[in-house]
């Protein structure tokens, strides 16, 4: 069992580049949810990418590039709650090996000591309580690759949404497997992609949900996009747009 | 097996996927796959251990590999087992052939090897007045096809019976059509019977070879092993330089780990150990055990300690079994004899980058593969390294073809998303340009692919960074 600090009085969030352009609510809400907790939040205007799409795909000096302005502007001692399986993947097990024999070795190791997935923050630090307000929902739940396998996060997930008391959580038949996100992949191999995602909606359809949460906006933008082009009437949320939205008032 | 230079994987993919007979038999071959590994490693801390154990094994087999060789050279030699090294196939074909020669074989009956696949021994063979049976029963099918293995373990998964039944009918002499299963069976035992009869060799490949015995180990399902090296009067193994191990007690939990993680069996109906020819006195046996060690490019992959890595594997094809993108595609697609997660670090190594980096471009970074490999082979960080020399023209990168898809395209691409993600007041500026203006985007190049299949993504009228300074949260 990992030992967890107690709870801090400040954290700071790190937004991602994707729920900074296209979800921004997202990441609004998942700083309502921390304050609501009695945290101060601190978001640094001058963050931006975790480095990942670089690092991914061959570009390992850009991608140091980028991740070096998160070290820099991330530089206090505070945790850094990341609303994303896959960005906190990167910052917390590709950072050590990304700065391997750099300058910046140990500050980077010391930074992935500090990073948390907001979903695995909000249950094992925060131990949070959510009173459910909303009318009886089901939803379908999708496991981000990297919050699964990287973060092992799910369980916390899940554990939020089932403090949701009118909220019935449907799985995914092929809940393990892969929405063909996978960044630049994407539009690399978008015949690939497009197989597997058209198979993860099939399983969303089949479950009967109307709303499909997930806590990596990455894959939501991947779906949501296939749910529109194929003009399927399932709505996508990121888990804190979700959990606000459910606990709010 | 296609030829590297006619290799066109982006039609092969397109290809592939719209087969969807081929995409519903490999869904339902791989699920049944997938759910007997699990139920044979029901123990989730047993199969951890085991895998740890597995890794520690490999990485402390290939750290001595040279030693290993030598020793294992030694011991076979002392046990009567006559060994020849190859530097390349070309070689290793030439040692084989000039075997058979000496025999005068003309039937040679194989048991199943990846590594005479990588030779591309039947071939070379047959240009020699050779005959080269394939006796596993899913290399009988596909060689009675004219086809190379789209699977390591079940090199015709891509068929079902139905398909089966018409080859049999079409291409055995005297073969009636049935879909029956166990008709078909009988058909293959009975030709393949007649076969080990009349052989004048046998190839078998090694699956662990243990240095401190001389002992060559060879697991398999179907008792045609056992046929190719026990009946004919001469046998010969070939096996990568990477399939040697130290001792003998190894053997056990990494042949637990195989037949678990390859078919989902706690063992297999055979499991051979040889160590010597029939010595005197004996009444079965080959009188001749003759086994071939290949390079053919992995001593360069040993070379670098963390490439080394890819020699770990065990040939067990379960990254395959649970690879999003191969159980779409099937094995044929990557066009090269090791597909799926194991063949897109593998293959560019040993065919060179040029050649055949391209595949390492078809993953999502899942991280399925790792999650699952018996001896932790890191996969997805070494998709990356492959993808970066791909890109590195440096002396740093060590992959044969380095820096092949070097272009200003997308230097230039990875460049100017450096400088927007490393300059705050840059960043903000076309983040709220995307906001504004991202519906106009014409839909060419990244957004063209990406619109294919999926709607255009909307950019938010504000950022996050907009709307937290209107609401205030603090910056420090």
């Amino acid at each position: 069992m990992p030992l967890y600090p107690p709870k801090p009085d400040k954290v700071y969030f790190f937004g991602t580049c994707i729920i900074d352009a296209i979800f921004p609510r997202a990441g609004l809400s998942a700083i309502r949810l921390l304050e609501r907790e009695g945290i101060s939040v601190v978001f640094p205007r001058s963050q931006s990418c975790c480095g990942q799409p670089a690092f991914n795909s061959g570009f390992p000096d850009e991608a140091r590039q980028v991740a070096r302005r998160q070290l820099n502007t991330f530089n206090r001692d505070y945790p850094v709650v990341v609303p994303s399986g896959s960005c906190a993947g990167m910052m917390k097990h590709h950072y050590p090996e990304l700065f391997a024999g750099d300058r910046d070795k140990e500050r980077a190791f010391r930074f992935s000591g500090r990073v948390f997935e907001l979903g695995q923050f909000l249950t094992d630090v925060l131990k949070i309580r959510l009173a459910d307000h909303g009318n009886p929902l089901k939803v379908a739940w999708h496991s981000s690759c990297h919050a699964m396998r990287e973060m092992g996060v799910i369980k916390n997930a899940k554990a939020l949404l089932a403090q949701l008391a009118n909220v019935q959580l449907t799985e995914l038949e092929r809940e393990y497997e892969c929405c063909g996100f996978g960044g630049t992949f994407a539009v690399k191999h978008p015949l690939i992609s497009g197989a597997m995602v058209r198979d993860k909606i099939d399983d969303i359809v089949q479950t009967g949900a109307k709303r499909v949460i997930s806590g990596d906006c990455g894959c939501l933008l991947h779906i949501r996009g296939a749910l529109d082009k194929c003009g399927l009437d399932v709505e996508t949320q990121h888990l804190a747009e979700f959990l606000w939205e459910r606990t709010n008032g | 097996m296609a030829e590297p230079a006619r290799f066109d994987f982006k039609q092969n993919i397109a290809k592939a996927l719209k087969d969807n007979q081929l995409r519903n038999n490999l869904r339902s071959a791989m699920d049944g796959l997938r759910v007997k590994r699990q139920d044979v490693f029901d123990d989730a801390l047993e199969l951890e251990e085991l895998r740890r154990y597995g890794n520690a094994v490999k990485e402390r087999a290939l750290s001595r590999l040279p030693q290993l060789l030598e020793q294992l050279e030694q011991k076979c030699t002392q046990n009567g087992i006559q060994v020849h090294w190859a530097e390349t196939t070309d070689e290793a074909n030439h040692i084989v052939l000039e075997i058979l020669q000496r025999h005068k074989a003309t039937l040679l009956v194989k048991g199943k090897s990846m590594v005479s696949e990588e030779m591309h021994l039947n071939r070379f063979l047959a240009r020699h007045g050779i005959e080269a049976l394939e006796t596993d029963l899913g290399e009988f099918i596909i060689q009675l096809d004219g086809e190379t293995p789209s699977h390591i373990i079940v090199p015709a998964v891509h068929k079902n019976k139905d398909q089966i039944a018409r080859t049999f009918h079409a291409k055995i002499p005297g073969a009636p059509y049935t879909e029956d299963v166990e008709a078909l069976n009988r058909i293959a035992r009975a030709t393949l019977r007649e076969k080990f009869k009349a052989g004048h060799a046998g190839l078998s490949g090694v699956n662990f070879a243990v240095a401190e015995t001389g002992t060559l180990c060879l697991v398999e399902n179907e008792g045609n092993g056992r046929m190719c090296t026990t009946v004919p009067p001469v046998h010969i193994a070939v096996m990568g330089i990477e399939k040697v191990v130290e001792k003998l007690e190894e053997i056990p939990p990494l042949l637990r780990l195989l037949t678990g993680s390859a078919t989902g069996q706690r063992i297999t109906t055979y499991f051979n150990m040889i160590t010597s020819p029939r010595n005197s006195g004996e009444k079965d046996g080959p009188l001749e055990v003759h086994l071939i060690l290949l390079d053919n490019g992995r001593s360069r992959i040993y070379a670098d300690p963390k490439l080394r890595q890819t020699l770990y594997c065990i040939r067990c094809g379960t990254c395959l079994n649970h690879c999003p993108v191969y159980t779409r595609l099937g094995g044929h697609a990557y066009g090269f004899l090791y597909p799926g997660p194991i063949g897109k670090i593998l293959m560019p190594q040993i065919e060179g980058l040029p050649a055949a980096g391209d595949l390492a471009t078809a993953s999502t970074l899942c991280n399925a593969c790792e999650e699952v490999c018996p001896v932790r082979i890191p996969i997805p960080t070494l998709i990356r390294r492959v993808r970066n020399e791909s890109y590195d023209a440096s002396d740093a990168a060590a992959m044969p073809g380095h820096g092949y898809r070097r272009n200003l395209m997308e230097i230039i691409t990875w460049k100017t998303w450096a400088l927007v993600n490393s300059r705050p007041a840059l960043n903000r500026l076309i983040i709220k340009l995307a906001g504004r203006l991202g519906r106009l985007m014409p839909a060419i190049g990244p957004l063209k692919a990406w619109t294919q299949v999926r709607s255009r993504p909307r950019f938010a009228p504000k950022s996050l960074h907009q709307l937290i300074r209107e609401k205030g949260v603090p910056n420090d």
